[in-house]
């Protein structure tokens, strides 16, 4: 599997697993308004890796569905961050808000690439992006801003740090921190990325449930 | 939480219509939560927001005179025209003229 597959196949494994683990929050989130909204976002990073495994599938010899779902744990690409079930709001958009910083960094630097495929779907998938950002951040101000919020979210962004390093490549991590630490005001500490190639307990138990239904059916079978 | 009451176009050169209304924390939280709402779908080329406390609202109306030739809906002529007719001995059209 070459460089490029790999790498499509990663930015599309974060997408279908970030999604759905955003999904989880649908019917249950904070209020009516922040449901509809979350499960939105939830759909566009589905809808993004569906369009990512399109390209990496059609280098593979194969389609997006058997890409997303009927591959092995082990061949999943995630990084750890996505993986995690952190149903507990403070902690989602703290998970939410890292990793919509780290991804704007990837995309931009994909943007760039030579591989016009590439820059051109990066630049396609930040154009939606830009609302998740928006909405990632008046949701750190406001935690930030209440006497409540502000100790919870620190602590979920205390916790998740070293998973937040993990999405991008190490050359990428510098501006990750620059951008984490010029909206926080604060210094991050040092940390060991949990870095892509190792997998969450939890990721078993989520293919587990995102595969059911693709298995109960026979093999070719159309939806 | 503020309610802001949400318009929307449909389409370059419709109306703004009342599309619903959204329950937010701040006019921030506002157009984030309507534009999923309402714009998600294509169905909106432009929203405008509204905090409902700037909307004055009126809801007293009297007609105590009967003026019902105000009204929108009129009132009918159909008699004084039949009479009207009559009156200058001509007939009444033909159905479908």
């Amino acid at each position: 599997m070459n460089e490029r597959v790999q790498l499509l196949l990663a930015l599309a494994d974060d997408e279908l697993i970030l999604g759905w683990r955003n999904s989880e929050w649908t019917g249950i989130a904070p209020s009516l308004e922040e449901d509809v909204a979350f499960s939105s976002i939830a759909q566009n990073e589905i809808g993004h890796a569906r369009a990512l495994y399109e390209l990496a599938a059609r280098e593979l010899g194969t389609d997006a569905d058997a890409l997303a779902f009927d591959r092995s744990l082990d061949e999943y690409r995630s990084a750890p961050l996505v993986e995690l079930r952190r149903l507990e709001w403070a902690r989602t958009i703290a998970r939410h808000w890292l990793y919509e910083t780290a991804d704007a960094i990837r995309l931009e630097a994909l943007r760039a690439s030579d591989d016009a495929e590439l820059a051109g779907i990066a630049a396609k998938i930040d154009r939606e992006e830009v609302y998740h950002r928006i909405h990632a951040e008046m949701w750190v101000d406001r935690l930030l801003g209440s006497d409540e919020g502000r100790p919870r979210l620190d602590e979920a962004l205390g916790e998740l740090w070293p998973y937040a390093l993990g999405v991008l490549d190490e050359e990428l991590r510098p501006e990750l921190v620059r951008r984490v630490e010029a909206k926080l005001g604060r210094p991050m500490p040092d940390a060991e990325p949990v870095a892509r190639g190792t997998h969450e307990a939890e990721l078993a138990e989520l293919l587990d449930e995102m595969t059911m239904v693709r298995r109960s059916a026979p093999a070719g079978a159309r939806w | 939480m503020s309610v802001f009451e949400v318009f929307r176009r449909e389409r370059a050169g419709a109306p703004m219509q009342h599309a619903g209304s959204i329950a937010a924390p701040d006019a921030r939280f506002a157009q984030v939560y309507a534009r999923e709402q309402y714009g998600r779908r294509g169905e909106s080329t432009a929203l405008w927001l509204v905090p409902r406390e700037a909307v004055d609202e009126i809801e007293d109306f009297v007609d105590e005179f009967d003026l019902k030739y105000r009204r929108v809906d009129g009132y009918s002529i159909k008699e004084r025209l039949k009479e009207a007719r009559e009156r200058a001995g001509a007939a009444a059209p033909r159905a479908g003229r």
